[in-house]
Order: structure tokens, then C-alpha cells, then sequence
């Protein structure tokens, strides 16, 4: 309130015709960015300010970049920030979702209500339409997911619509091949990602040159931590979908994982299916995604919870990422995420 | 002035938690990744699942003991050779900070990538091991710690429990360090005895070494004050990006133009007199905008929008400056580059791309100086090449002025990066020490 009181007198002992150059105070909203007087940031502005010169970079430097855009809670930190970076004006690139078909309902209301809000082109490239054209085969048995088809529905969508810079919401603190990937990060013609020949990348200088057919998938939140990006909702005060947070739910439990009994899960004999409390900690297709049980009914329970968690995001909550010790970096060669 | 109620790590009424970017330099034989493995864990940010796989990892290959350096070597090369390879980025807070690790490769061939993870570090930790005392590889990251200007460095003697934690071990070494930093220009510098294995001054101050009277490894990092290495006197505004909203959010936005850049030195506040580079034209800055609305001033690293009085030509890879304070403007300039292609030398003659800031232009290699020995930081001025991962003096020719200050003074507006135009790789860093 100091703030807006100077700004105030500041206005009123000014000359007639200088008034204008101080700016008034809008509203109290404005004063969440008031500045501290020893020039003192802190660490989700600094993040914030790291993240919006990163779009701004792709929006200055590329011709078609997308953003892939999921309805889960990094990408949804991701379209805010793009919001920002480029406010007044529109986003100026379109969003991109890989569409498995098998998603929770919730999640798709979600992205489509948020995109018409934002009123920014959205590009659905279909798992299924990649299946009917032969492009992929559908896994089979009990435990198949569409997880891995989604590389080549994402690299096909990327040819077709020539975008040239990718904005993923990965994180290095996911997991440990991420840990090890540029904010700027190369892939070649078919996609691929050299984690053993990377571009160096200094300071805040990025390399965004390629040729035709290759591209790059940049990643704003690199620097992001779980804890961070919940925050960061917290403090936007961030719409993000319901099963984020505790609801009643039928599941079973494989693998020490929860997952939702659903069309697109088949609970063999011996796993029982029960009601439980639970909410998603990540967001990913219905089959390869683990609830928790949790009673967090709001951003700061979920922030408490997290703050007190022994377990990282994917280890409770993705199947997929059990697979092997280098599953993502296998993965991640070829085009994921 | 401002609540930070949101910053829940950060107790209430205490000062907001800000970040330090650290860089740990070393092999895996000195207890790097002991010791990253030894802030994560008792700053539990190491979790269970993580700690399992490590454990099973470890059981599978037959290792006596949990090996930490599992943790950090996130890929498949790293893991079956032993070394780190690439940078690995490393995350956990403190309720007075969020530190960010920059975990670089050790070995000479992999410098480029120690680069990459120092360009950014406020602080850097070059490990030694008690044992074995200064290596050459010791010098070498100390040197190019001090070549990217990573303000704060710390010395850490690791493995004193292997030397009877010996007061004369330790001031041995920081000795010998000392004498050979005087050679570099080195701000900030402190030396600190730990065992990483046993946890010695690492979090805790160590029982074991009372005659240490300085502070453990983490509480200086909690404590290293970075506020003041930012330029906060000399207003430079790289224009990253203009805002013209075809489609307004709001119709009576349909005139506004709005400069987008991430400040990177000097305080900006609505109000100032300003010139633009290169027309040299002046103005007042009107406005800084951000998204949540208009701030009264702003300063490294913020992201906002300039609106400007008048209606002046700018563009992207334009510079905002004050009158009476104007970076250096130039088509030449002279700097050390670190030379980081596989495949090419750098020699006199050869084209480049350079970017700086938010401007391209083209280059041409005037001279190559000299090379610099990283070891024994002798000058071989009879060189014609540098090598991948050789450092030396150049001088560039471009095709377009940049804005530039010399990299000691800006780490933003001092630094560039060279591009091949053939591969489009990143194949040299330039820290400029003058212009003419």
C-alpha cells in the first residue's frame, strides 16, 4: 500500500503537465507486481520472466511454432504464460492437442472451454486417425495403451502442418533423462533427439537455426518444479481441471498404481475394483494414469501435500514410466514429449 | 513493500525466497555427485522411488554401497561409462531458497557442456580432493568458472575424513589455490573442508573439524548474497519483440505499440529519458507494461513491455539505452572465445553467425590472438587454431554494429554466441572485452 500511496502523491505534487508520466494505480491486482525497493524478485517471478523471454524468443525467431497443450497442469501454466508474454495482443500461435481418445472427460471440457476463453486456434491431431491410416498398430492384452503411438501421431501432425518450434511443458525435475535436455532442444528430420550431441546453450542466448524439416521443441518450464508450477497456480489463481482435486472414484490397483476403472482399462480377476477418494496428481491418458489418495479439496491442501511427499509425480503416478530405467530417454529419442 | 503470502515455502514475514544457480564442477572421483547427492538428500529432495531404483541399480552392477552418481547421470551413456557427459539440472529448496544445480561435466572433452551450465551460475563449487590436492583439471575449472565471471566461487576440499580432517591438509591446498587465483580475477571466493561421504560441513557444521571457523557448504549458499551481482546501474533494454495487437483484447488498445524484452541491466522506471540504437533518437518511456498491469519500474531479469512517448522506428535487436549512459557500439570486437566444435577449428578467415542478445548479424574472424593454455594459462601467440574446447583472444568483423558492454561489466549485453551457417550448430562462445 506504501507503493500506491507514492504513486498517488507523486501524481498529485506533479506539474499540470507532467501528471501523465506517472502512471496511476489501476487496481489492487497491479499491486502483486509492485516492485520491492532492494530489486528483489522472487523465485516464481524470476521463473515467470525466464519463461516469458523464452515464447517471446520462438514468437520473434520462428515461423509456425505450436504449443502442445493437454489440459493438464503444466501446459496449463504454459497457455498462461503465453498469455502474458504477449498481452495485449493475442497468443500468436496455435495450440496443438495429441489426442489419445483416451482421455478423462473432465479434461477434454476443460481444454475446449479454455481455448474458446483465449480464442486461440486449436489443432487436434488424432491417435485414433493415425490408427485407421495404418500409421501405428493398436497395442493388444490387458495392459495396451496408446502412450507410445503418440509419437508418431505428434511427429506426423508436426510435418503436415510444417511447425517448426514445439513449446512442451516437460520439466527437468520430472525425470532424469529431462534433466539433461536443452530449453532449446534440437530434433532432425525425423524427430529425434541427440541427448549425446546437444547444442550448447549459454546464458539466455538461443540457438533457434534449422533447416527445413527439422525443428525444435523448446520448453519454457525447464527450470520449473512441481511444487513451482503449484504454486504458480496458486498465486495466478488458475482454473485447472476437477480431478486435480479429491472426488470419489471406482479403481483398482496394478502395480501399486490406482487406476480408473473405465472403457478404457480392464481390471483382470484379481483386481478389485473399489470406491475410493482420490485425485490425479499428473494428467495423462486414462490407462497409464495412477490417482492418489488424497482429500485435498484446494490449491493449498494440494500445495501441502506436495510439500510433504516422499514419492516423485511420475513414480506414483505413471505406469509408463516403469517400463525401464531409460524408458523416457528411449522414448525421447524417438520424438516424445 | 509487497506481500508475498504466495511463497508458502518462505516463512511468514520473512523475505521472499529468491534463486541461486550453482555450478559443481568435478569428476566423479572427487564426490561430486556424493556430494549433489548429499544437499538432495538432506534437503529431502531426493525421494523414495529415486532412492529405490539407485539402491536396486546398484545392487544389480554388485557396488558395495549406494551409488549416488546414479541419481544424476539421467542417461543411458553416463550410466554404463561412469561419467557425466551433459549438464544435468538439479532442483531443491530451502525455506530461504530455491537453488538450481547445474551438474557439469569433469573431463576436458566435455568442456563445452561445464560452459554451458557456468554461463548461467551466480556460484560455483569446484571440488578437490583432499588426497590427491590441486589436479590440473582443478585449475582448469577454477579458470573457467572465472572466464564465464560466475560471481561467488567456493573451494571445497572434499574427502578430509580420509585425511584425519587436518587443519594443515586443508590450508595446504587453499593455499595453493590461493596463489594460483590471483591469477584470475576471482570476486568472491571462500574455501570450505566437508566430507561429502560423511556429511561433514555440508549441511551441519562439522564436530570434527572445530578449527573450521567458517560456515557449512549449505548455509553459505542460504546466505551467499547475489542481489547486487546483477548491473542495476547501466539501463540496457535488448528489444526482444514488438507488440502490435491486430485483434485486440480490447478495442481501444487498436494503436498501442509495445516494445517486449527481458531488462538486462539498469533500472527502468516510467518517466526516464531514453535513447534507442541505433537511430540514437530520444524519448520517455510512457509505460511499463506487464501483464497484470503497469509496474514503476523494472529491472534484471524482469520481462515487460516499453511504451514509448514517441512514435519511433524500433525493432527487434534495437537497444534501449539513456542518453548520457550508451553501451558501445560497434562492428568490431575483441573478446575470449571458448571454441566448441568437433568438427571444424576456428582459424582467421572463417564466417560466422553471431547472435547477441536479440540481434543476428553475420561475422568474419579477423584474428585469432592467441590461445590460452586452460591448464597453465601460458599464451600461445604462434597459434592459427583453436580446437574444440580451446580458449583463446579474437577479434571479430561484423556485418551490422552490435550494442555490447564488455562481459565483466554485463554478462547479458557482454556475452555472444557463434553459429557454423553450414550446420546451424552452436560452435563458439565469445565473452567481449572490448570494442574498437
Amino acid at each position: 500500500m506504501v507503493c500506491a500511496w507514492l504513486v498517488v502523491q507523486l501524481r498529485s505534487n506533479a506539474p499540470a503537465g507532467e501528471r501523465d508520466l506517472i502512471p496511476s494505480v489501476p487496481d489492487d491486482r497491479s499491486l502483486l507486481v509492485a516492485v520491492r525497493s532492494d530489486y528483489s524478485l522472487s523465485q516464481l517471478e524470476v521463473l515467470e520472466a525466464e519463461s516469458i523471454h523464452i515464447m517471446r524468443e520462438v514468437a520473434a525467431e520462428f515461423e509456425r511454432p505450436v504449443l502442445l497443450f493437454s489440459g493438464g497442469k503444466d501446459s496449463i501454466v504454459m497457455l498462461a504464460l503465453a498469455e502474458r508474454a504477449f498481452w495485449p495482443a493475442r497468443i500468436p500461435f496455435p495450440v496443438m492437442h495429441v489426442d489419445t481418445g483416451h482421455n478423462f472427460p473432465e479434461v477434454i471440457d476443460y481444454r475446449d472451454r479454455r481455448v474458446a476463453e483465449i480464442g486461440v486456434k486449436l489443432v487436434v491431431a488424432s491417435v485414433q486417425d493415425s490408427i485407421d491410416a495404418g500409421r501405428v498398430a493398436e497395442e493388444t492384452g490387458r495392459r495396451a495403451s496408446r502412450n507410445r503411438l503418440q509419437t508418431t501421431t505428434l511427429l506426423d501432425a508436426i510435418e503436415e502442418n510444417r511447425f517448426d518450434a514445439v513449446f512442451g511443458g516437460g520439466r527437468r525435475d520430472e525425470e532424469k533423462a529431462r534433466a539433461k535436455e536443452r530449453v532449446f532442444s534440437f530434433r532432425d528430420e525425423f524427430g529425434q533427439w541427440d541427448p549425446k550431441n546437444q547444442r550448447p546453450e549459454l546464458w539466455s542466448i538461443y540457438n533457434t537455426r534449422i533447416r527445413i524439416g527439422e525443428h525444435i521443441r523448446v520448453f519454457p518450464l525447464s527450470n520449473w518444479t512441481e511444487l513451482d508450477v503449484w504454486q504458480y497456480i496458486a498465486r495466478e489463481k488458475l482454473e485447472i481441471p476437477s480431478i486435480y482435486y479429491a472426488h470419489q472414484r471406482r479403481v483398482f490397483e496394478r502395480d501399486g498404481i490406482l487406476l480408473a476403472e473405465s472403457e478404457f482399462t480392464h481390471p483382470a480377476d484379481d483386481e478389485q475394483v473399489f470406491e475410493a477418494t482420490v485425485r490425479y496428481r499428473t494428467v495423462g491418458d486414462i490407462p497409464v494414469t495412477g490417482a492418489v489418495e488424497s482429500s485435498a479439496t484446494t490449491v493449498s491442501d494440494v500445495i501441502a501435500e506436495i510439500a510433504a511427499t516422499r514419492i516423485t509425480e511420475r513414480g506414483q503416478t505413471r505406469a509408463d514410466d516403469r517400463a525401464s530405467e531409460a524408458s523416457m530417454e528411449d522414448r525421447k529419442r524417438e520424438g516424445y514429449f | 513493500m509487497t506481500a508475498t503470502a504466495y511463497d508458502v515455502l518462505a516463512p511468514e514475514g520473512s523475505r521472499p525466497m529468491d534463486i541461486l544457480r550453482l555450478a559443481t564442477a568435478g569428476s566423479v572421483d572427487d564426490g561430486k555427485s556424493t556430494l549433489i547427492g548429499r544437499l538432495l538428500y538432506d534437503s529431502k529432495a531426493i525421494f523414495e522411488d529415486q532412492l529405490a531404483a539407485v539402491e536396486q541399480t546398484s545392487r544389480a552392477r554388485g557396488e558395495e554401497y549406494t551409488n549416488l552418481a546414479l541419481l544424476t547421470d539421467g542417461l543411458r551413456a553416463e550410466r554404463e561409462q561412469g561419467i557425466t557427459i551433459d549438464v544435468a539440472y538439479r532442483y531443491f529448496a530451502t525455506p530461504r531458497r530455491k537453488f538450481i544445480i547445474a551438474d557439469t561435466p569433469g573431463h576436458i572433452q566435455y568442456t563445452r557442456n561445464m560452459v554451458t551450465g557456468a554461463s548461467t551460475a551466480d556460484l560455483a563449487i569446484v571440488l578437490v580432493d583432499a588426497r590427491n590436492g590441486l589436479t590440473e583439471q582443478s585449475r582448469r575449472h577454477a579458470f573457467l568458472t572465472t572466464l564465464l565471471r560466475v560471481p561467488h566461487l567456493v573451494l571445497a576440499v572434499n574427502k578430509m575424513d580420509l585425511v584425519d580432517y587436518d587443519q594443515r591438509v586443508f590450508e595446504r591446498i587453499s593455499e595453493e589455490f590461493a596463489a594460483f587465483a590471483a591469477k584470475l580475477e576471482i570476486g568472491d571466493l571462500s574455501f570450505i573442508p566437508i566430507s561429502a561421504l560423511h556429511g561433514d560441513n555440508v549441511v551441519q557444521r562439522s564436530e570434527k573439524m572445530p578449527w573450521h571457523d567458517g560456515t557449512s557448504l549449505l548455509h553459505h549458499l542460504e546466505h551467499v548474497h547475489i542481489a547486487s551481482d546483477r548491473n542495476l546501474i547501466d539501463v540496457r533494454f535488448p528489444v526482444q519483440y514488438v507488440i502490435r495487437p491486430h485483434q485486440a483484447t480490447d478495442p481501444a488498445l487498436h494503436d498501442y505499440r509495445g516494445y517486449a524484452g527481458q531488462v538486462a541491466g539498469g533500472v527502468l522506471k516510467p518517466g526516464d529519458e531514453v535513447m534507442h540504437l541505433p537511430s540514437g533518437l530520444t524519448t520517455r518511456i510512457a509505460r511499463i507494461d506487464t501483464a497484470r498491469g503497469p509496474v514503476p519500474e523494472a529491472y534484471s531479469p524482469m520481462s515487460v513491455t516499453l511504451v514509448l512517448e514517441d512514435d519511433l522506428d524500433v525493432s527487434r535487436g534495437d537497444m534501449i539505452c539513456r542518453p548520457h549512459n550508451q553501451p558501445m557500439a560497434s562492428q568490431d570486437v575483441e573478446g575470449m572465445v571458448c571454441w566448441m566444435s568437433d568438427t571444424k577449428p576456428l582459424a582467421a578467415r572463417d564466417r560466422l553467425v553471431v547472435k547477441h542478445t536479440s540481434r543476428t548479424v553475420k561475422a568474419i574472424v579477423r584474428d585469432l590472438q592467441y590461445r590460452l593454455d586452460v591448464n597453465t594459462l601460458h599464451r600461445d601467440e604462434n597459434a592459427d587454431r583453436l580446437g574444440l574446447n580451446e580458449v583463446g583472444r579474437v577479434s571479430l568483423r561484423l556485418t551490422q554494429p552490435l550494442f555490447f558492454d564488455p562481459y565483466n561489466r554485463n554478462r547479458q549485453t557482454g556475452g555472444l554466441i557463434l553459429i557454423d551457417e553450414a550446420t546451424n550448430a552452436t560452435v563458439g562462445a565469445v565473452m567481449i572485452t572490448e570494442g574498437r
